[in-house]
């Protein structure tokens, strides 16, 4: 087999993640697009093993124990990136990558949160996080908020 | 694809005549074809406007990388592909958007607004690197006959040979990794159950003090008729707020 239809393969694929991560806004489907980057790099690391192992006979085979060890970390690296997004969906509402603004610099204005632009001037985290999951979740806070009341 | 495969088309014209050129072996026609079909799924998997959607493309896509690896003969590379990848990446991206609550229909603000210039990155970078991986490998053929290159026999003699310390040091990151998985998720449950309604991402070490300063700076009016209920009922407020419950319900 030629050598070229893996590899143009390969690129086309990282290519297409890199389009993937760039362009899309739900932190998902940008670790999909993660994972289609690192199975552009197995099918090298595989394609050109094959062709090492036969061309300059060299038996480590590390091409294809690279690759195993590439599927284990995109496996560890998509329980953590999904535990991470849980998190940040726990905590403000949203999954989505460009509301997470809290560390960006001179954009507290033009932020999703501009009614708690002020409140950030303290600088803490806690004003920043709870903003967003105030103004996304409104439909579930004030019920609560009532009954806490008429507890009281 | 078409500049790719003029590309690969004028590579194959410009290499030596010893493989037959323009007369490709059944493997490359079906490599050809899987490998359309898995970039076609690629695309539609970038590019889709159901999240949904995209998870399912992108089963296409890895199961289409699993046949391309068996046409490499990489049979063992390839069973682990379906197993873990379709297996169980694919199923945990399902479970993510479904905890986040992923709309099911479409959803119209998918991409974000710099997609354009993705775009231009994505097809620069795709020009370059096709353009210079077919310029250096264009007189280059594998041969695929005889025994396989990546039996299970092969691979494992390799790997617990050649490889056994990397191996060891996986299990390790592996281990850690799910104790970050753990801690992850405990630690967000920890801070939603003790702080009340309003600040869900204070720290619960201290849960009285701060949180009455931010209902003072929120909400003008209610904070001194909030700060009974807070220090009273935090166990009612838990149980009525909605988050916590969908937290138990999933993890």
């Amino acid at each position: 087999m030629h050598l070229v239809y893996p590899a143009v393969l390969a690129a086309l694929l990282f290519c297409t993640g890199i389009y993937g991560v760039l362009a899309r806004r739900n932190a998902i489907l940008v670790l999909m697009s993660v994972e289609l980057m690192l199975n552009a790099v197995n099918l090298n690391l595989v394609a050109f093993d094959v062709w090492l192992s036969r061309t300059a006979e060299e038996k480590l085979h590390s091409g294809q124990a690279l690759t195993l060890f590439t599927i284990a970390i995109a496996a560890a690296e998509i329980g953590i990136g999904l535990a991470i997004v849980l998190a940040v969906y726990r905590g403000r509402g949203t999954s989505d990558i460009d509301k997470l603004r809290d560390t960006a610099e001179g954009h507290e204005s033009d932020g999703p949160d501009g009614s708690g632009g002020p409140d950030n001037t303290g600088g803490s985290d806690s004003t920043g996080g709870s903003s967003p999951g105030g103004s996304d979740s409104d439909g579930t806070e004030p019920p609560a908020a009532e009954k806490a009341e008429a507890t009281a | 694809m078409t500049l790719a495969e003029t590309l690969t088309a004028t590579a194959t014209l410009a290499a030596p005549h010893t493989h037959g050129f323009l007369s490709p072996t059944g493997v490359e026609i079906a490599f050809l074809l899987v490998g359309l079909v898995t970039f076609g799924a690629a695309l539609v998997t970038v590019t889709t406007k159901q999240l949904v959607h995209a998870a399912l493309w992108l089963v296409v896509t890895l199961g289409g990388l699993a046949v391309e690896y068996l046409l490499l003969t990489a049979e063992f590379i390839a069973w682990v592909q379906v197993l873990i990848y379709v297996g169980s990446v694919v199923v945990l991206l399902l479970f993510g958007l479904m905890l986040t609550k992923a709309p099911i229909g479409r959803s119209p603000d998918a991409d974000s607004g710099n997609r354009w210039a993705a775009l231009a990155v994505a097809v620069a970078a795709a020009a370059a690197l096709v353009w210079v991986v077919v310029d250096a490998f264009r007189a280059t053929w594998m041969d695929l006959d005889g025994p396989a290159a990546g039996s299970t026999a092969v691979t494992g003699a390799s790997l617990f040979q050649n490889w056994v310390l990397p191996f060891e040091a996986l299990s390790v990151l592996l281990l850690a990794a799910l104790v970050g998985a753990i801690v992850l998720s405990r630690k967000t449950k920890s801070e939603l159950s003790s702080p009340p309604v309003n600040s869900r991402a204070a720290t619960g070490s201290s849960p009285s003090v701060p949180d009455s300063r931010n209902h003072t700076f929120r909400r003008n009016g209610r904070s001194q008729g909030n700060d009974p209920t807070e220090r009273n009922t935090p166990t009612t407020q838990t149980t009525q707020n909605t988050t916590p419950t969908e937290q138990k319900g999933t993890r």
